[in-house]
């Protein structure tokens, strides 16, 4: 689309160069006090990078302990604290925390802004993390431990958990301010800061999938910060919001969970598509196909996103009605999410392909985050779900969409903008290797999980019949390697940072939203001063 | 300091780097902590707790401040003023969201737990001789309470947050035409009768805990009860402690007729903590 803008910005801002504007503090209050969104994108990245090594060591313990049958090197409340805290860690620090750095990056220099709409606040958005992934930590070293429940932090569990559990409906409540202030950010950023002639239209789609994002965050996160209160004064201040005896009820805890839960699953998985959605056209060589049928299927999945979370509770004793309802608005999903896969096919369609690793990481993407849908079609099946419930295909079917979906799809956005925010280009080969790995470690990790699910293991528990032992050690080996091979990108973005080659204005050919077409390479740490000029 | 050109030809504002944020961390941080000792019975949660408190009410003040005085020094336009309303709008739409969840409590324990625990098979089994009835507090809940009746004080209530409205809506319109010393008055004729609906909430609670025997800890009806109007009360009296500030920016000469986002502000989440009363009028304590 911005092919048809006009390049006249051009090299303006050649000079607006770090120094240029240095009167702030430098070395670590620069880091602290910072209201540049692109100090603040890159804390955010650092942070979910750090949080996804903390997150994975989990997944290594659990995977060690499921390496054989029988209880080896864990307790099974350690194993429950692993797989609980491995959720938490993942999704709130480590997924979205990510793509919050994209959007903080991105936006700004994609609408032609000069920042964020709320600079300093920004800044609190960032800063709130820490905090509260240092809470999240701390439970382990409380009296019981870190919470053994579940991510889901399901009632009436959590009500007998101990101080730990405390501590991390603490954590949700400061990882929910820090989401809901960063998206209220972004959100007025799209709404209020484009360059003149950058229509909502004309955005590139990584911020039209942000700002339904955002929306989504908005609408969500409050409601976990009171389905997380509520159990804590059934905790400790006597109520009877899940409790039977008092006229309340567990199941209530799981209905406002999941009307938060289930949009968070696009929440993660939007930003993804949007990236997805700048990586594909580029590399193809073409504008992305159906741009406006994507918009239109975004704002679909983020609509239907809100009627389908009792999909989550088929065996809850929902009555049939019920269950038909959220089971067809659940299928309904496919249809905007099928016109999204069928689009990025379509932009690739006669295009002149070339395959490097952004690309690589994009079409990993989109064959397994393709099958994640699958899987996610059959669990949503009602009669189905009630046999695959709590067993390893819905684990195997939630990494498709989270790891292979979410997580590759960073992948692709770190090596696509690296260059645009280092000035420098990584080491391809090392690249391809870092996806070739991924790939493989990652199918051996989880597709066989389908085959333990459907043959009826159950999730979350720390041991297992002997004729599972198979598909487990398999599945134990994979995450080994899937762990390790992701050293090798801390590996390949230092080197990048420290020795990588100077990267051309345009390292990618095909790539045409504003922060490559109208800002010079590496990007200066203050973009569009003066507005870009577009027609 | 770096300003930027907007389409408008004026400069968007983007301040210079600052430490309140991550001062506000930490004090979050600190309630955080100090909250979680507190409620697990130790006492020096309290100290951590009350510390991070201050903090916090610290860093808002000189925020806030930074804030007022950016804005009555001209640093503000049209753009930017436009980024405070969309900001704003989507704070009161979470906190909409916010409540829902609580009145969605409120649903479910009315429409469905209750009615299902005295269902057949419930009432057969695990707890026999329970019937259907609201407000309940549940079929293991022993003692007798009294329910919080609507036409008492709640009535009253609704009246004075109404009138606070509209109090508020004439300030606005003097403001707009410049009577600065109707603005005033009726401002504070708005801030007088929030206070005074807060302090009749005040007592509206103590006479349940001393005379109805109505609790916290009084099954569903007390838990939702208490929180969706205690939330309500933490919400009205947030929104006096906005007015009183814009009450106290007004008397200093702050804001113009066409220039009076703050203003604005504080009167849209005044008036969604009204809405918020309907609700809760018509639900939690008529219905």
């Amino acid at each position: 689309m911005s092919a048809v803008l006009d390049t006249h910005g051009h090299g303006d801002h050649e000079h607006g160069d770090h120094d240029h504007h240095g009167h702030g503090p430098t070395g670590l209050m620069r880091w602290i006090t910072t209201t540049n969104h692109k100090d603040i994108g890159t804390m955010y990245l650092w942070f979910s990078f750090i949080m996804f090594l903390v997150g994975g060591v989990m997944a290594l313990v659990i995977r060690a302990e499921l390496f054989q049958p029988g209880l080896q090197l864990v307790q099974p409340e350690f194993f429950n604290q692993m797989t609980t805290m491995h959720g938490l860690i993942m999704v709130f620090g480590a997924i979205m925390p990510a793509f919050v750095g994209f959007a903080n990056w991105l936006i700004p220099m994609q609408i032609g802004a000069p920042d964020m709409a709320f600079a300093r606040m920004n800044n609190w958005s960032f800063w709130i993390l820490p905090f509260a992934g240092a809470l999240l930590v701390l439970s382990f070293f409380t009296p019981g431990g870190a919470p053994g429940v579940g991510w889901t932090l399901y009632a009436p569990l959590t009500i007998q958990m101990g101080m730990g559990m405390d501590l991390t409906i603490f954590a949700v409540h400061l990882l929910g301010m820090s989401s809901i202030m960063g998206s209220i950010n972004i959100v007025t950023t799209i709404l209020n800061m484009r360059a003149p002639g950058m229509t909502l239209m004309r955005m590139p789609l990584f911020c039209w999938t942000w700002l339904i994002t955002g929306y989504l965050l908005i609408a969500t996160m409050p409601v976990l910060a009171g389905a997380v209160t509520m159990t804590l004064t059934d905790r400790h201040f006597g109520t009877s919001f899940f409790n039977a005896a008092g006229g309340g009820d567990p199941v209530l805890y799981q209905h406002i969970f999941w009307f938060f839960g289930h949009p968070e699953v696009y929440i993660i998985a939007l930003p993804a598509f949007g990236v997805i959605s700048q990586v594909i056209p580029a590399f193809s060589r073409k504008p992305l196909f159906g741009y406006a049928s994507m918009v239109y299927a975004t704002s679909a999945i983020a609509i239907l996103s809100f009627i389908v979370w009792a999909h989550h509770m088929y065996v809850t004793g929902l009555p049939i009605g019920t269950q038909l309802f959220f089971m067809y608005a659940t299928i309904l999903i496919a249809v905007p999410t099928g016109v999204k896969v069928f689009n990025w096919v379509a932009t690739m369609w006669q295009g002149s392909l070339t395959f490097e690793t952004p690309m690589l990481f994009a079409l990993g993407f989109l064959f397994l985050f393709t099958l994640g849908g699958f899987s996610g079609l059959v669990l949503a099946l009602a009669p189905v779900d009630i046999q695959l419930q709590e067993t390893y295909y819905v684990v195997a079917h939630f990494h498709y969409v989270m790891v292979a979906g979410a997580l590759f799809s960073a992948f692709s956005g770190v090596y696509f903008w690296l260059p645009k925010w280092t000035g420098k280009m990584y080491d391809e080969t090392l690249g391809k290797w870092h996806f070739w790995l991924s790939m493989i470690f990652f199918n051996m990790i989880f597709f066989v999980q389908h085959f333990l699910g459907l043959a009826g293991m159950p999730r979350r528990i720390p041991d297992y019949n002997l004729m599972f032992e198979t598909w487990n050690k398999i599945s134990s080996i994979g995450a080994f390697g899937f762990g390790l091979t992701q050293l090798l990108l801390l590996y390949i973005v230092l080197k990048t940072i420290r020795s990588g080659e100077k990267a051309p204005q345009m390292p990618w050919e095909g790539a045409d939203s504003l922060e490559w077409t109208h800002l010079p390479t590496p990007a200066p740490h203050h973009s569009f001063e003066t507005p870009p000029v577009l027609k | 300091m770096a300003q930027t050109t907007s389409h408008a030809g004026q400069k968007y504002y983007v301040p210079q780097p600052m430490a309140w944020p991550i001062l506000g961390s930490i004090a979050l941080f600190l309630m955080a902590l100090g909250g979680v000792f507190a409620m697990n019975s130790m006492s020096t949660g309290w100290i951590a707790f009350s510390s991070g408190v201050m903090l916090i009410l610290f860093m808002l003040f000189r925020w806030f401040g930074a804030v007022i005085a950016e804005s009555e020094s001209g640093k503000y336009a049209a753009q930017e003023d436009l980024s405070f309303r969309w900001g704003m709008s989507w704070f009161i739409f979470s906190e909409v969201m916010f409540f829902a969840g609580f009145f969605g409590a409120l649903y479910w324990a009315r429409v469905q737990s209750v009615p299902d625990l005295a269902s057949m098979l419930h009432s057969e089994t695990l707890w026999p001789g329970f019937t259907e009835h609201w407000p309940s507090a549940g079929p293991g809940f022993t003692e007798k309470f009294t329910p919080m009746g609507a036409w008492g004080i709640p009535a009253i209530n609704t009246l004075l947050l109404l009138s606070s409205g509209v109090t508020l809506t004439i300030a606005h319109h003097a403001l707009k035409e410049n009577h600065r010393g109707r603005l005033n008055l009726f401002l504070f004729l708005t801030v007088a009768l929030g206070a005074v609906f807060i302090v009749l909430q005040g007592y509206e609670y103590s006479h349940a805990y001393s005379e109805l025997n109505l609790k916290l800890s009084t099954g569903v009806y007390g838990s939702t009860f208490f929180m969706l109007t205690g939330f309500h009360g933490f919400h009205v009296t947030m929104g006096a402690i906005m007015l009183v500030v814009v009450l106290v920016r007004c008397m200093k000469g702050h804001f113009r007729p066409d220039h009076h986002f703050a203003f604005e502000a504080v009167a849209w989440y005044w008036h969604f903590v009204d809405v918020v009363w309907l609700g809760l009028f018509v639900l939690v304590y008529w219905l």
